[in-house]
């Protein structure tokens, strides 16, 4: 933690990347960045570089998540490392042509900020995904985010998990920023989530072009929810699920769950209840993506980081 | 005068239903419509209901399996005469050899062999509530099915869509009397409890036989496109925040329809004030619909009583 009278200095954020499509059924990133390759005028900011990329185009023309395998877990250092070859999964293909364009991953010569654009079928609201608790330019990003924004709120997930932490196409740039906006069925295109996920990130972009401009960030905290346990849906011995997500539980992401709160209810109505030690905060709850990763919802604590102050070198 | 001795005369007219009725009960039609899919795996345990024998059947096992709505073609367009009397050779899309499969056990449609009732369930991404979708505004069994839901949870509505049984296109076509139920909102790939209870406290049904009038009953008029750009296809605008989620509302000439990306409105132009439904499905983008337009109306149905031997 930095005191008051230490400002970390950062390279100017010069190269900056939105990526689309990474699922191709997400429709809110699809077609922001479609609009935005065919017009950048949105999105330009003095002195930075913005690239809109739709990162799964096969997947996006079949309005699919996915066509081998997720590519938003496909930056695994084992995938990037591999030898090319076109019998590699797509997606695979894909991670090493990403990571050569805006990487390499860990490197200096990597992108400064991606953003990767996301919907979910979750009740999320607009989340935003940070990765890393001690990347103090994305928190004083995200804290500006959500002064901007106020009052309508913005949450911060951190994904920082030892086993739950998975590999993103965005992962490739120094300051990753996912955005998690919902509820909305996936192949469908709401409105009023697009507009929000278009707002969030225009006041993303300002603050990338006041940072530029010399402008230093004094020292905040940032209240952010940790991820902390996968749940799975109650399972037969064939796999398949035997009970749905609560009516009480269902939408309430973000919303305390206390031991003895109803989280499941069996087709036949039974109430299935939590029964973790203390009181914890579900999020992706009921997402359709993840009925394949055996992921109900996954549980969050509170938390509250700090960031030093931050400046332009 | 004349309309009123019409009614009176419907009203006394009786319209009998033999009692071991053969009704079947389709889920996974669309493969990634869930209420359906798991209502069947339930009610698969249960052989009787009532006093009629019921059939259950997940109809596209193979898009269930993989979770789409369809793997070669979309399984409820492919229950026409001549889709189903085509011949099958090597080309033929899994979806048609299906649909004459399901021919042969739930149909053949048409025929005297025909499953009595055949009741085929699906989701909607619309926030459709409860609805009953049918070909027939003349089929009392079906219009008496629809006054005997009695749901709490949900708007209940009647759909007609008035084809030719020749040209009726879903499974719900193949029984001599067939109808399909639409719960929404849900997105594709989900299972919400509060979608799968109203689907399955429809089947607690009443059991009031007497004639009346059928109130909330729409019949389709006509479909709306998306705006799109003419050189990509690509759509240019999303259904207008005053539209979405307002399934079934009155849509005046001048109300907001679409946004586009660009912030300009495009507004309803129509002349007649008409009634939106499926509006923001997902599986309809690719059929060119944003949405469908009703008229809304009453009809008298007589009574209803079982013939008893």
């Amino acid at each position: 933690m930095t005191s008051s009278t230490n400002v970390s200095c950062f390279h100017e954020a010069r190269r900056v990347a939105i990526f689309g499509g990474t699922h191709g059924n997400e429709m809110s990133g699809v077609t922001l960045v479609n609009l935005w390759i065919q017009n950048g005028k949105e999105i330009h900011r003095k002195g930075v570089e913005t690239k809109p990329f739709i990162t799964n185009p096969r997947a996006v023309e079949k309005c699919t998540r996915y066509v081998d395998t997720d590519l938003n877990r496909a930056f695994t250092t084992e995938n990037l490392s591999a030898p090319s070859g076109d019998d590699l999964p797509y997606e695979v293909q894909r991670a090493q042509q990403i990571n050569e364009i805006f990487g390499p991953k860990g490197s200096p010569e990597a992108y400064d900020v991606i953003f990767d654009l996301h919907n979910t079928t979750s009740n999320m609201g607009c989340t935003l995904i940070l990765e890393s608790s001690k990347d103090h330019f994305n928190l004083q990003m995200m804290h500006y985010i959500k002064k901007a924004i106020a009052p309508d709120s913005c949450p911060v997930l951190l994904t920082e998990h030892p086993l739950l932490k998975y590999s993103t196409s965005r992962s490739v740039a120094k300051h990753p920023i996912g955005l998690e906006v919902g509820p909305q069925p996936q192949g469908v295109l709401r409105s009023n989530i697009f507009e929000s996920m278009r707002v969030v990130l225009k006041h993303a972009l300002d603050f990338i072009e006041l940072f530029n401009e010399g402008l230093e960030f004094p020292p905040c905290t940032v209240d952010v929810f940790r991820v902390s346990e996968k749940m799975d849906y109650p399972r037969d011995t064939n796999g398949n699920i035997i009970a749905m997500v609560h009516p009480n539980l269902q939408d309430c992401d973000w919303e305390p769950l206390n031991p003895g709160d109803p989280m499941f209810q069996t087709f036949d109505g039974t109430t299935l209840r939590y029964e973790g030690a203390g009181t914890v905060y579900p999020t992706f709850i009921n997402e359709a993506a993840y009925y394949e990763k055996q992921q109900a919802f996954v549980t969050t604590r509170r938390e509250t980081l700090a960031a030093g102050a931050i400046k332009k070198t | 005068r004349e309309r009123e001795r019409e009614r009176e005369k419907l009203l006394y007219l009786i319209v009998s239903l033999p009692p071991q009725s053969r009704v079947a009960l389709c889920g996974g039609t669309h493969g990634n419509e869930m209420s359906g899919v798991y209502l069947v795996r339930e009610l698969q345990k249960l052989e009787k209901v009532g006093s009629a024998t019921l059939t259950t059947v997940i109809s596209n096992p193979r898009a269930v399996q993989m979770c789409k709505r369809y793997t070669d073609v979309d399984l409820n367009r492919c229950f026409t005469d001549a889709i189903l009397s085509s011949p099958v050779t090597d080309a033929t899309p899994y979806e048609v050899r299906r649909a004459q499969e399901l021919n042969t056990l739930l149909g053949p449609k048409g025929s005297a062999g025909a499953m009595d009732l055949v009741c085929d369930l699906h989701n909607t991404t619309a926030n459709m509530g409860l609805s009953l979708i049918s070909y027939s505004a003349q089929d009392w069994v079906i219009l008496h099915i629809y006054r005997q839901i009695q749901i709490t949870s949900a708007p209940v509505r009647f759909i007609l869509l008035d084809l030719p049984l020749a040209d009726a296109y879903s499974q719900d076509s193949l029984g001599k009397h067939g109808f399909s139920i639409e719960v929404g909102p849900q997105p594709h790939g989900v299972v919400r409890a509060d979608i799968f209870n109203i689907m399955k406290e429809c089947f607690n049904s009443g059991s009031a036989f007497e004639g009346g009038e059928v109130d909330d009953v729409y019949t389709f008029v006509k479909s709306i496109d998306y705006p799109r750009d003419p050189e990509t296809n690509q759509i240019t605008a999303a259904i207008h925040p005053q539209l979405q989620d307002r399934d079934f509302c009155l849509l005046h000439p001048g109300d907001p329809m679409f946004l586009m990306f660009s912030g300009e409105i495009v507004k309803y132009e129509g002349v007649e004030v008409l009634h939106p439904y499926f509006v923001n499905e997902c599986a309809y983008y690719e059929k060119s619909i944003a949405f469908h337009l009703a008229r809304k109306m009453t009809l008298t149905i007589p009574p209803l009583r079982v013939k008893r031997d």
